[in-house]
């Protein structure tokens, strides 16, 4: 096996009742990769997340981080040897101060065994993350009790979330729907710096057309198959990606 | 790839002008303590209680045994409504404190009449068994969750007193007596009445760490906690020992206050008392149980002298308290606090 792929998914499959969610899927991930997943409504892409962070057990297949089988691994576990995800319905705590849920990531043992004992303050290094992520201007939301803050922001706290794990691998799930188009500008250059600085990314999402500016490759689900795996340019021209989104949603596929 | 580290160099005049920022947004909720009457405002609520509870055992003179008595009974049932918020904190609504609270009444006799061990001691190893007990059997029954875990809960302690009763393990039906007194009236007024002292304040302050945000969180949201590669097991593990040593030691102090402990001791009472103080106190924060406990018990001792009417009365009393204060007594009362500060300031 090569050493520089990082994730590793063999023939996984998940079924609700009759539903196949995942069907036989199979993939891999190199170190350092941006790979974004996208498909229709219901195609398993969070499914799929859900089975690699341990969130689900799958029915067949395993899951190989690094090397190792992490199939069925606690969700704990796992975010604590490095591999981090977002949730698409995000879910705060809501009855703590904004910054606070990045200190709860902070608490974790991954941070204390990467920082060691003497890890400073963790409110302070809270806030800066999260200034860096943009709430700068308008630092006194951080502050606020996070029930109370508008819904926009809450994206930005769960990313900072999980960038305070400093992860190996960040899978981030839709973590730009709802976000007005000049709060997208301001997080993809945050993503893209990320993965510059060699984080390995995966993406799902349902903005085509941001997702292609900043994805090295392209995975497209359908009924929880893979049905394209290939560049944003050569996906983009695929008949059976078309013919897959034709009559579910409206997507431009232009840039 | 290192974001924490580049965050950690972060310069010093952005720092600065942060902190700076953030003192004045943080400002607006928090009155500054500068003069003598403000720090008195803020520490006056919590030095009336440790006066209080001070000062009570030493009225035995003009009171008489009879209050003492009661005040003994309400230290205990708030030690035990504590223990049972502490519970609910990381989301698990017990029906059954009962269960803790006999098991230390149990372990604590056994261990001063079948093995001699003194009072104070067998008291103080009772909580810390009994605790190692109720977490091993509460501990996997966490893993379930709301209505059902209160359900497990509630059978528990059903199904320890029918064990008892049928295996005539314990002393059976008839229960076990001439467990010794703590004897001197002094340790056995202060004794619990510092306990609960203790445990009121230091879990107050463990909910302001760090630590105890993890615990706000798992009742929160379990998997965002679990994806920030926080070990949920682990600390609703501790929360639960903790508590159950809380509940076994106001168990293992009301046996040797009646020197008797039998299957009453998991009776349903002891459940719902708790709970009833949690929820006319307030049910946010420790504060709520503990004045729900010093309004319920001397309430539910007032009323005995009706008799059979008394559960009558004493029910409607506590709707009436939940009909007109629904927020909880401790927060309609550090409401008016508040009102009454701003109130001179005009
Ligand atoms: N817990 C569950 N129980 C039953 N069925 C489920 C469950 N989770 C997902 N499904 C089903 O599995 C299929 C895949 O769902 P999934 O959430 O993975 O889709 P998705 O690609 O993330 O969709 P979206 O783009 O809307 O987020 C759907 O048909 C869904 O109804
Ligand atoms: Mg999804």
């Amino acid at each position: 096996m090569e050493r520089d792929i990082i994730l590793e998914v063999r023939d996984l499959s998940k079924s609700f009742g009759g539903i196949k969610a995942v069907d036989s899927l199979s993939l891999n991930l190199k170190k350092g990769e941006l790979l974004g997943i996208i498909g229709p409504n219901g195609s398993g892409k969070s499914t799929l997340i859900n089975i690699i962070t341990g969130f689900l057990k799958p029915d067949k297949g395993k899951v190989l981080y690094k090397g190792t089988d992490i199939t069925g691994l606690s969700p704990y576990k796992i975010a604590n040897i490095g591999l981090v995800r977002s949730f698409q319905f995000i879910r705060p705590f809501y009855k703590i101060p904004v910054y606070k849920n990045v200190v709860i990531s902070l608490c974790s043992d991954r941070v204390k065994r990467l920082k060691g004992g003497s890890f400073g303050r963790r409110d302070e290094v809270a806030i800066d993350l999260l200034e860096e992520l943009g709430f700068e201007r308008d630092s006194r939301i951080l502050y606020k009790e996070t029930s109370e803050i508008p819904h926009g922001y809450l994206r930005r706290v769960e990313l900072a979330r999980c960038i305070a794990l400093n992860p190996d691998l960040l899978i981030l799930d839709e973590i730009l729907s709802g976000m007005s188009k000049p709060e997208v500008a301001s997080i993809i250059p945050v993503i893209k710096r990320l993965n510059d600085q060699g984080l390995t990314i995966i993406m799902v999402e349902h903005r085509i057309k941001e997702l292609f500016q900043i994805a090295h490759r392209v995975i497209v689900l359908n009924f929880g198959r893979k049905i394209a795996d290939s560049t944003p340019e050569e996906v983009m021209q695929d008949q059976t990606v078309r013919s897959a989104y034709i009559g579910k949603a409206k997507i431009n596929f232009r840039r | 790839m290192n974001t924490l580290n580049t965050l950690n160099t972060v310069n010093i005049a952005k720092r600065k002008e942060r902190i700076d920022r953030a003192i004045k947004a943080r400002c607006n909720d928090i009155y500054t303590l500068l003069s003598l009457k403000e720090i008195s405002y803020v520490i006056a609520p919590k030095l009336c209680l440790i006066l209080f509870i001070f000062i009570f055992p030493l009225l035995k003179a003009i009171l008489g045994y009879y209050w003492e008595r009661v005040f003994y009974i309400t230290c205990l049932i708030a030690i035990l409504a504590i223990s049972w918020e502490l519970l609910s904190y990381v989301g698990l609504v017990s029906l059954g404190q009962a269960f803790v609270f006999g098991t230390g009444a149990y372990i604590s006799g056994i261990f001063n009449i079948n093995f001699h061990i003194p009072v104070p001691f067998s008291i103080l190893l009772a909580s810390g068994f009994g605790a190692l007990i109720c977490t091993l059997i509460l501990f996997p029954a966490s893993k379930i969750k709301g209505i059902y875990f209160a359900m497990i809960t509630l059978c528990i302690p059903m199904f320890f007193s029918k064990v008892i009763e049928a295996t005539e393990i314990f002393g059976g039906t008839s229960g076990i007596s001439g467990i010794s007194p703590i004897g001197n009236y002094y340790v056995e007024m202060y004794f619990p009445a510092l306990v609960l002292i203790g445990a009121f304040f230091c879990l107050r302050r463990l909910m302001s760490t760090d630590f105890g945000l993890l615990i706000i969180g798992i009742k929160d949201n379990e998997f965002s906690l679990m994806s920030s590669g926080i070990n949920i097991y682990k600390i609703k593990f501790f929360v639960i020992f903790l508590s159950s040593a809380l509940g076994c030691f106001s168990g293992a102090c009301m046996c040797h206050y009646y020197q008797f402990v039998g299957i009453s001791a998991f009776s349903l009472d002891y459940s719902i008392i708790p709970l009833a103080c949690s929820i006319l106190g307030g049910i946010d924060g420790f504060s709520g149980s503990l004045i729900g406990a010093f309004v319920v018990c001397p309430l539910s001792e007032m009323l005995r002298g009706f008799g059979t009417l008394r559960i009558v009365i004493y029910s409607v009393l506590l709707i009436m308290f939940i009909l007109l204060v629904p927020e909880g007594i401790f927060s309609y009362i550090s409401r008016k606090y508040h009102q009454i500060e701003r109130w001179k300031e005009i």
